[in-house]
């Protein structure tokens, strides 16, 4: 399997590091909302088809990227770095606030 | 000239002898042949013994599906198992033996399982395993009793025991085209693609490039078709972007077009050339792979099909065409389709007496009957053979008329005295490679075949035999479009090749078994027959893939190459459905046999890489025994001569808790953190604050993880007021770096901070006990060093022997304690500047172990009790859980179960009976050594302690702050060691800190 970093190119999965689910979301920092907080340590998607997954390029450049993968075919479909835009907070959910 | 070589023909090279031993007897063989051909050349018809029944077998085969022909061969100590004799190119000093028989191939003790035909039917592994359900042997211990016997009997090769001495090696390729197979599909492939520029790799497992070529006896372009190949793949050794790989197996299909082989490089040699490895393991990716794998022949099922002498009709064309060997002087044929008759003119051509065809189709065209004329052989049309005659070698065959439709045998059976019966069951593709990359083959009724699905990109593309397109004349055409598509380029028409071939329809007859008495195989192998594929199903098992387990059909080392329809076959009639509704089992990696060896290559042996600290000579050089932690090797003790480790770390902790002693800390891990927003990063890393921390000032630290247990600890340093050095755990120092990277790339992107790894820049030597601010004073300038310039967790900066240090007052021992950090290149400057300031206060070097002595008297956390498993409140640290904010596992450590009274608890045992306590004992409330239960929880850490004089540990015990004082047992059956024990404070030794406070 090769997984394109933005960075550094294609590169073999050996360089990289497995970091979960893409699909998680973390409530805001101080929400005391337990469902949400479980949800987000403990379920994990489980599609046969797309899955989004964070991966680091923990040989290479030590980015976090955000990988599409395909888990029947191993076919990556896209990359790009986890940290977007650095300004963004839509990954926390809107409607969990504190 | 032997008896059974054919005066000329074949590609061997007739003037050059190869001498060899097969169980010990010499023969001579030519170069250029194989060792099935070379012993067939010598007469020699048994190969070896059957893996259950033990019945004489022969060679099948004359390629890589060889079920039966296994042999070992022997390179001085070292035994290889289990190689198709049909793949070992025989040369000057090969030493083969049979397998599988005792005491000797010709006279064999368990032959006479044969007989005991029903202990071994089907699922007898599975049977066996579960045993009679009452008696002496029941269950199990049936199995245990039988174990013995059965692995002596059943099984193939020994394997050695002598290690390998042969290099093996890797090699990464990449190319725009890989082409798997040579025949005259391939060849063509390779040359198109190549002749559009592509980089080409074409692999081959056989020694010679050509694959049918080399013995079909056609003629390609006007030339003998063998002559052509040669032509053609000399063609291509000449040209930059094509690398030829002969003996270079293709076995593993993988995502990414990625694709394993093996090269044979140098088994075929007598001694290997300078350098040159034994196996070569390639891992090629490929922009575009051209399957030309080609087909592989099926036997049919009848009673006595496994008799030595009976063998696959193209695997006898092929000896006789190839290496110029008759496999028997009287042969006679039994077909389902066309492409026997070709064989029987080949062996008649070679010299042999062609004495019947037996055809199961009632009618037959007027082109095979021209054929089996000129090859002057009786045919018997709507003829089926019910048995075979002999001993250990073939003498006869029976027939009988045979009704295609219902498979009724009926007349007369009636006897042919032949030495060879050759069977064809028609072809099947070998899609082994586009099954493992997903293709869902599809039943094709006419050529009675799995044919691979037509592919809709150019990952892989299909040609010859591999496609079903059997004709010679096909396989050129599709070859050459596929190398042309393969490469990127839209096929054009050309003149191709003229062939001028024997005709013959490839659609064979549906007729896969003849049912008459006796045991019919269909996997050689594995020994199984057609009953015990009936017998399977009588039994229940009615999906395919159950049916292939329990009667391990296709399931031995030739993974049923030749087997998997026939038996496939004989499971969908037993279930009452077609073969497509019943479906084939995917093929998996790897295709055949690879080397272990290959798979590994240069790696073995400690592959871990070895982390030093700067100090390690000296400590090395100063009688330091190192223990390795993880990957870091570490002084355990500095034991003097005459020493136990006990007495040695003893000596080592009371020394600095009564002078002083400097141990390497160098291993800490250590992140520089960095940045305007640093503090807040690790307020919310940490469950306490470190935003209120003043510059100049360490603080002691705890990291939960997201699910609120536990995760690591240790002390950041406020070096500046953007600039932070956190210290980790020595083993968690990875995970810690990767976890704070995680949240900053992925949860906090918005935070300005940059973390850096910085454990190998720094230098780290902890120096304590009652004297070490004396010893610091003597060799530090450029600072005080005095309670009001360094108090408890203060930082300051000065120079020892003239290399600069950052100094922290902080305590792991207990004792008035510092940790000095330099440059890794000064550290062992410093260290020993720090020695000789210590000669006069009597400082000690001590190790891990006195390390770990102090801080279970100070009943400090460490890995193993911060295991995963428990929280900070279990580990009395709850003070450290700040209320003013939220931190990583604020929200998750207050659940039920992590709050709940019976959890486990870090406490103190001491050992009330004076004897030495065991990590991992577990700590019992009731006096019953002989049945100890009841378990309260376990030893986590354990040593002699100096300090009190008593064997102590730590403990993690249910409810354990509650049972301070206590008594209870320590429990440790493994090392015999049961005793009283007192539960105390984790703190034993100075709980006011008075000592490092100073
Ligand atoms: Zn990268």
């Amino acid at each position: 399997m090769l997984i394109t970093c933005p960075y550094c190119g294609p590169r073999d999965v050996i360089e990289f590091t497995y970091q979960g689910d893409g699909n998680r979301q973390r409530p805001q920092p101080a929400s005391q909302n337990l469902d949400a907080w479980n949800a987000y340590v403990y379920d994990r998607l489980n599609p046969a088809g797309d899955h989004n997954e964070i991966w680091q390029h923990s040989g290479g450049c030590r980015a976090h990227l955000r990988v599409v993968r395909n888990t029947l075919t191993h076919e990556i479909s896209s990359t790009a770095f986890a940290r977007g835009d650095h300004n963004s907070v839509a990954r926390h959910r809107a409607e969990d606030k504190p | 000239m032997s008896p059974r070589r054919s005066e000329a023909g074949g590609r061997i090279d007739r003037l050059r002898t190869i001498r060899f031993t097969f169980d010990g007897a010499p023969y001579t063989g030519h170069a250029g042949e194989t060792l099935a051909s070379a012993l067939l050349a010598n007469g020699v018809t048994l190969f070896g013994r059957s893996f259950k029944y033990h019945r004489p077998r022969g060679v099948l085969t004359a390629g890589v599906e060889e079920p039966n022909a296994l042999v070992t061969v022997l390179r001085g100590e070292v035994r290889e198992p289990n190689i198709p004799a049909t793949m070992v190119e025989i040369y000057d000093g090969l030493t083969a033996i049979s397998q599988n028989r005792f005491p000797s191939l010709a006279w064999d003790v368990s032959a006479v399982n044969q007989l005991g035909g029903k202990f071994l039917s089907a699922g007898f592994y599975y049977k066996t395993f579960m045993g009679p359900v009452i008696g002496p042997l029941k269950g199990t211990r049936f199995w245990m009793f039988c174990e013995h016997f059965i692995r002596r009997a059943a099984g193939l090769g020994k394997a050695g025991t002598a290690p390998d001495t042969a290099r093996y090696e890797r090699m990464n390729a990449f190319c725009d085209v890989l082409v798997v197979g040579s025949g005259p599909a391939g060849l063509m492939a390779a040359r198109a693609a190549a002749d559009q520029g592509a980089r080409v790799i074409l692999a081959e497992l056989e020694p010679h490039f050509g694959g049918s070529a080399n013995w079909s006896g056609e003629t390609i372009d006007g030339m003998p078709a063998a002559e052509w190949a040669a032509r053609a793949a000399g063609q291509l050794e000449g040209r930059d972007n094509v690398r030829l790989l002969p003996r270079t197996t293709v076995w593993g299909y993988y995502d990414g077009n990625t694709l394993a082989a093996i090269e044979r490089v140098t088994d075929h040699k007598e001694t290997p050339g300078k350098g040159e490895p034994r196996h070569r393991y390639w891992t090629i990716r490929a922009k575009s792979v051209v399957l030309a794998t080609g087909s592989l022949e099926r036997p049919l099922v009848f009673p006595g099909n496994d008799r030595p002498g009976v063998m696959l009709a193209h695997a006898a064309e092929r000896y006789a065409n190839e290496y110029g060997v008759l496999p028997g002087d009287r042969i006679g044929l039994f077909t389902n389709n066309d492409s026997a008759y070709r064989a029987a003119l080949a062996l008649k051509k070679a010299g042999a007496v062609v004495v019947a065809i037996v055809d199961v189709r009632p009618e037959l065209s007027s082109e095979m009957r021209k054929l089996a004329g000129e090859a002057e052989a009786e045919i018997l049309s709507g003829h089926a053979v019910i048995a075979t005659e002999g001993g250990k070698a073939l003498s006869g065959f029976k027939v009988q008329r045979f009704d295609m439709v219902n498979g009724a045998l009926s007349g007369d059976a009636r006897s042919i005295h032949a030495d060879c019966l050759l069977m064809s069951g028609g072809w099947s593709p070998t899609i082994h490679l586009a099954s493992q990359a997903g293709a869902k083959a599809e039943w094709n009724e006419a050529l009675q075949v799995f044919l691979p699905p037509k592919p809709t990109t150019r990952q892989w593309i299909g040609a010859g035999a591999f496609t079903g397109s059997f004709s010679t004349a096909e396989a050129i055409a599709e070859g050459r479009a596929a190398g042309l598509s393969a490469a990127g380029a839209t096929a054009t028409p050309a003149a191709l090749p003229a062939i001028d071939a024997r005709p013959g329809d490839p659609d064979p007859a549906p007729v896969f078994e003849i049912k008459a008495e006796g045991k019919s195989f269909v996997d050689f192998q594995h020994d199984v027959t057609a009953d015990d594929v009936r017998l399977a199903h009588r039994e229940g098992f009615v999906s395919v893939e159950h049916l292939k387990r329990y009667t391990t059909l296709g399931m031995a080392t030739d993974q049923g190459k030749s087997s998997n329809i026939p038996g496939l076959a004989i499971m969908a009639e037993a279930l009452g459905k077609p073969i497509p509704q019943v479906g084939t089992t995917r093929f998996r990696p790897p295709f055949s046999a690879v080397s272990i060896g290959s798979l590994a290559a240069e790696r073995f042996g400690d592959l871990k890489p070895e982390r030093l600290t700067p100090m390690h000579d000296w400590h090395v050089a100063n009688g330091a025994t190192m223990y390795s932690a993880g990957l870091w090797y570490r002084p355990m003790i500095y034991g003097h001569p005459g020493e136990t480790i006990e007495q040695a770390y003893v000596r080592e902790a009371r020394a600095t808790r009564e002078s002083a002693g400097i141990v390497d800390v160098s291993t800490l891990g250590k992140i520089a953190v960095q940045g305007p927003d640093a503090a807040e990063f690790l307020d919310r890393v940490y469950t306490n604050m470190f935003s209120t921390l003043a510059v100049g000032k360490a603080r002691y630290g705890l990291m939960l993880r997201e699910d609120g247990l536990a995760f690591d600890d240790g002390t950041t340093w406020r070096l500046g007021e953007q600039d932070f050095l956190m210290t980790t755990t020595t083993a968690n120092a990875g995970k810690v770096m990767q976890h704070l990277e995680y949240f900053l790339d992925v949860i906090w992107p918005e935070l300005k901070v940059h973390v850096t790894s910085v454990t190998d820049q720094w230098a780290g030597a902890a120096i304590g006990g009652p004297k070490a601010r004396q010893i610091l004073a003597a060799c530090v300038s450029g600072t005080a060093v005095d309670n009001a310039a360094l108090p408890f967790m203060g930082i300051v900066h000065g120079e020892i022997a003239g290399a600069p240090v950052m100094i922290c007052r902080l305590s792991f021992s207990g004792e008035m304690a510092f940790e000095v950090y330099s440059g890794a290149g000064y550290g062992t400057h410093v260290w020993e500047a720090l020695i000789e300031a210590g000669k006069p206060f009597g400082l000690v070097t001590y190790g891990l172990e006195a390390l770990g002595t102090m801080r279970i008297e100070k009943g400090h956390v460490t890995g193993a009790e911060i295991d995963g498993r428990t929280t900070a409140r279990d580990l009395h640290l709850d003070w450290m859980l700040s209320k003013k904010k939220p931190f990583i596992g604020s929200a998750m450590m207050d659940r039920e179960g992590l709050i709940a009274p019976d959890r486990l608890e870090l406490v103190g045992i001491v050992a009330l009976d004076n004897q030495p306590l065991n990590g991992g004992a577990h700590i019992v409330e009731e006096l019953d050594e002989a049945n100890p239960h009841g378990s309260l929880g376990h030893i986590t850490a354990c040593c002699y302690s100096p300090a009190l004089g008593k064997y102590i540990a730590l403990a993690l015990v249910k409810g354990g702050k509650a049972r301070r004082g206590s008594r209870a047992y320590v429990s440790d059956p493994l090392r015999n060691r049961f005793g009283p024990v007192e539960i105390v404070s984790n703190h034993f030794f100075d709980p006011d800190g008075s000592r490092m406070h100073g």
